[in-house]
């Protein structure tokens, strides 16, 4: 594959997919390239690949115009490190920054080294990914040291620093926000997460396909269609698996409801969030709708667990077919007048326009992604330019915004409820016969596979690696949210301390997701 | 005299009984106009009493100031609502204070709820108390243009003068009255923290004014703020009451015709309850910078409402 001038060597890996592997020197020139050619990276990861006779890997997987590709290097076992790919990347920053302190592979000459995922559940030489750790030591006793976690001052006059949380007034995850403000105009914020460090990655190794695909669902709850698609394409282009027709179509129809009831729920809550409750409890009702009809025809209101390894474990009837499209034409018509409202009403309108503004340019050069990324003229959408099945069957339309504000971000919402309603219908008219479930079985050898679905938060990826006696050896799942939570610290510059909920809630991010 | 420090006895006691009761009211309405199921009418008597039963947590830094506030506070709109004509007019505390004094009376009040916030060092405390400040500097002028309006009308800054001459002397129209009634609304929004001004049932600390000032209250404390917020909103009420929509009130020793004004004072606080949450309804909240421009706007309509007296009505 050619990226800018050179050949990089890679092959393809699946469908819009590419493989390779290279020195850590030509890593540095590859990101440079795909940087210049307009790609991104989207993640970066590691692994302790000693026990399969090699040192450490580092791996990288970069967005390009032709595809996703992941590229890998080898690492010596003492003293593993790779050049800072921050300083062209500045997304990967905090991936390369917990990527040491759950393997201990360096990103040499960084200018951020501080720790990201660690607080004090286990010791600054330790590092719980890698295969001789035993995440038994940790229990029990406490570490002594303090987190005292370096955050970036602001000196001057009149500069504040607020400290909110990790424990909020409402029931959200914990995250730690520093603010530094000069009156409620917001000078600077610097986020600390990890909180929800639940050693995910670690719990993956060793689980069998079918568990880990009910672990992989629930990284972020609120996208576990997402992942647990994502995690099921990898598995199954592992085992060299092909899913059949129905399950495909299947999985898409259970991609666009998750993406309804997200969206539904938080264009409710962005209408909360300026004290507009009538949006809220309006909005709420319809999702309140949608998740019943859910548990009613696939047994889960988030449709925990409906895919599985080589398709999916639950099927629709003709009798559920029809509700379904009933509620999904109520839903629009109703979310019609409610946006006929949004757009009308002038106080609401007031506290969305040129509140929390990411700049096209800006969101070009720090990689945000997704549905903030397209409120930012950002357009990518796997499903529109890299659709895997049955998108590609599917014409769909692509919501983008440009004046990257909470208006911005809340219009591609509206856009996307519509189009997803819209592909409801497509997807359950034309929903082909067949199988639900293919034998998903590995090959007997060390395998790897990746997955890449457009979550409703953003391009999803799993990427996985089968040991020869079937169980997962690594896997790195990883939520868009990595790349967007450093831009809400930079969209929210300039704005009021009192917007900052607001403009949070318009990114919507995952701190489960990221924390792991 | 007896039966005058009877029924001021009386009338400060229904103050402080029914003022959850109209929150409460206020609670149900807006429940409705959302669309949801309200909460019983006499939920804030049960947050009470479940706040009274409860341990007090204080922090360990508190002065005796942030155990003090509480009852000043409370004290106050006490005081407050003593001093407005709700069933009676002209009662033997009126004399005590005017409408101007009224106004250092709410601002009392606030003065200690802005020192009992900081008094604790959290960042959200001082956050709150710098916003309540903001907003009650720009609101007080206000309010203070709309009393003078009603006072200019009837030549006193007496409360029991002003109801007497617009509600039981001749019958007349007053212009400059409908523009002081839509900047009392305006006043009175940003003094009792509600919608489109503050968000009183928001969990966003970030966004709070007052509610970011008592987040470090508890138990009897919060009970006695929460009592008092709601005695607040009563007495704001009443005082709107007075100003705008006083017939009905009792004149003085008029003993017959209380028990008609106490329906009355009913179906108007009912009346404005309800007005109030449709007023909530379908307002978002404004950004806090936003705030000055609301309260500058309910300034100058006081203001015209002054003009407006002196061009028509002189």
């Amino acid at each position: 594959m050619k990226i800018g001038e050179n050949d990089w060597n890679l092959e393809p890996f699946g469908k819009h997919l590419w493989r390779g592997r290279m020195e850590t020197g030509q890593l540095l020139a590859l990101a440079r390239a795909v940087k210049e050619a307009g790609g991104q990276l989207v993640a970066l990861w590691g692994s302790d690949d000693r026990h399969l006779g090699d040192g450490f890997g580092i791996h990288g997987a970069f967005l390009t115009g032709s595809g996703l590709a992941w590229v890998s290097s080898a690492l010596p076992v003492e003293a593993p490190a790779y050049p800072d790919l921050a300083h062209i990347f500045p997304q990967v920053d905090r991936m390369q920054r917990a990527t040491f302190d759950l393997l201990g592979i360096r990103a040499s000459d960084a200018v951020d080294d501080r720790k990201w995922l660690r607080h004090t559940a286990w010791a600054e030489n330790e590092f719980p990914l890698r295969k001789d750790f035993s995440p038994l030591s940790t229990l029990g006793s406490p570490l002594p040291e303090a987190d005292a976690y370096p955050f970036l001052r602001v000196d001057g006059d009149g500069v504040h620093e607020i400290p909110v949380g990790p424990i909020h007034a409402g029931t959200i995850e914990p995250g730690h926000f520093r603010f530094s403000i000069i009156g409620d105009r917001i000078l600077k914020l610097e986020e600390r997460l990890g909180y929800t460090h639940k050693g995910t990655e670690k719990r993956f190794e060793g689980l069998d396909l079918a568990t880990g695909a009910k672990l992989a669902g629930r990284v972020s709850g609120d996208a576990h269609t997402a992942f647990s698609w994502a995690y099921c394409m990898a598995a199954e282009s592992a085992c060299a698996c092909r899913v059949p027709d129905r399950a495909a179509w299947l999985r898409a129809l259970f991609l666009e409801i998750e993406r309804v009831a997200n969206h539904l729920g938080d264009l409710g809550y962005l209408g909360n969030d300026v004290a507009l409750a009538f949006g809220f409890m309006q909005f709420w009702r319809l999702k309140e709708d949608w998740l019943r009809l859910s548990a009613r025809l696939f047994g889960h209101r988030y449709l925990f667990d409906c895919i599985v390894p080589g398709g999916v474990a639950t099927d629709i009837d003709n009798a559920g077919r029809a509700e379904l499209r009933a509620l999904g034409e109520r839903i629009a018509g109703e979310v019609r007048e409610l946006k006929h409202i949004y757009d009308e009403h002038t106080g609401l309108q007031d506290r969305f326009a040129h509140t929390g503004i990411v700049k096209p340019e800006l969101a070009a050069r720090l990689g945000l992604t997704g549905l903030a990324g397209r409120a930012s003229s950002q357009a990518w959408d796997a499903r529109v330019q890299f659709p895997c099945a049955p998108y590609d069957q599917l014409d769909v339309a692509m919501a983008v915004q440009k004046s990257g504000d909470v208006l911005a971000r809340a219009e591609v919402r509206f856009a996307e409820v519509f189009e997803s309603l819209r592909l409801i219908g497509q997807l359950l008219a034309r929903l082909p016969d067949g199988e639900l479930r293919a034998p998903c079985v590995p090959a007997g050898t060390p395998c790897e596979g990746l997955g890449w679905i457009e979550g409703w938060r953003g391009p999803t990826i799993v990427a996985l690696r089968i040991a020869a006696d079937g169980t997962l050896d690594r896997v790195h799942p990883h939520d868009p949210s990595w790349q967007n939570w450093p831009l809400l610290e930079v969209g929210v510059l300039g704005n009021i301390v009192p917007d900052f909920p607001l403009i949070n809630k318009s990114f919507n991010l995952s701190y489960s997701g990221v924390d792991l | 005299m007896s039966t005058g420090i009877l029924l001021q006895i009386a009338q400060t006691l229904i103050a402080i009984l029914l003022a959850p009761l109209l929150m409460g009211w206020v609670n149900q309405c807006r429940a409705w106009l959302q669309g949801r199921s309200a909460p019983p009418l006499t939920q804030p008597y049960r947050t009470l009493k479940k706040l009274f039963h409860k341990d007090a947590v204080i922090a360990h830094r508190a002065s005796p100031l942030f155990r003090f506030a509480p009852y000043m506070i409370f004290s106050c709109m006490v005081l407050a609502a003593g001093l407005v004509p709700t069933v009676a007019n002209d009662l033997p505390f009126s004399p005590a204070a005017d409408v101007i004094a009224l106004v250092g009376v709410f601002a009392l009040a606030r003065v200690f709820l802005a020192l009992a916030a900081m008094d604790i060092g959290t960042a959200f405390g001082s956050l709150g108390a710098r916003r309540e400040m903001l907003v009650s500097f720009l609101a007080e002028p206000a309010l203070l243009m709309v009393l003078f309006t009603a006072s200019f009308i009837s030549q006193s800054t007496e409360l029991p003068v002003i109801v007497d001459t617009l509600a039981h002397r001749e019958f007349a129209i007053y212009p400059s009255l409908a523009f002081a009634a839509v900047a009392f609304w305006m006043v009175s929004t940003a003094e009792n923290a509600r919608i489109p001004v503050d968000n009183p049932t928001t969990h966003l600390e970030l966004t709070m004014i007052h509610e970011a000032m008592i987040l470090e209250y508890s138990a009897r404390h919060l009970a006695l703020i929460e009592w008092a917020v709601a005695l607040k909103l009563y007495v704001y009420s009443a005082l709107g009451i007075a100003l705008f929509v006083p017939w009905g009130i009792a004149p003085q020793g008029d003993l017959a015709a209380l028990p008609l004004a106490i329906l009355a004072l009913l179906a108007k606080l009912a009346a404005g309850g309800a007005a109030l949450s449709l007023l909530e309804a379908v307002f978002a909240k404004l950004r806090l910078f936003r705030a000055p421009e609301f309260l500058g706007t309910a300034f100058l309509l006081g203001v015209l409402g002054m003009l407006i007296h002196f061009l028509l009505e002189v």
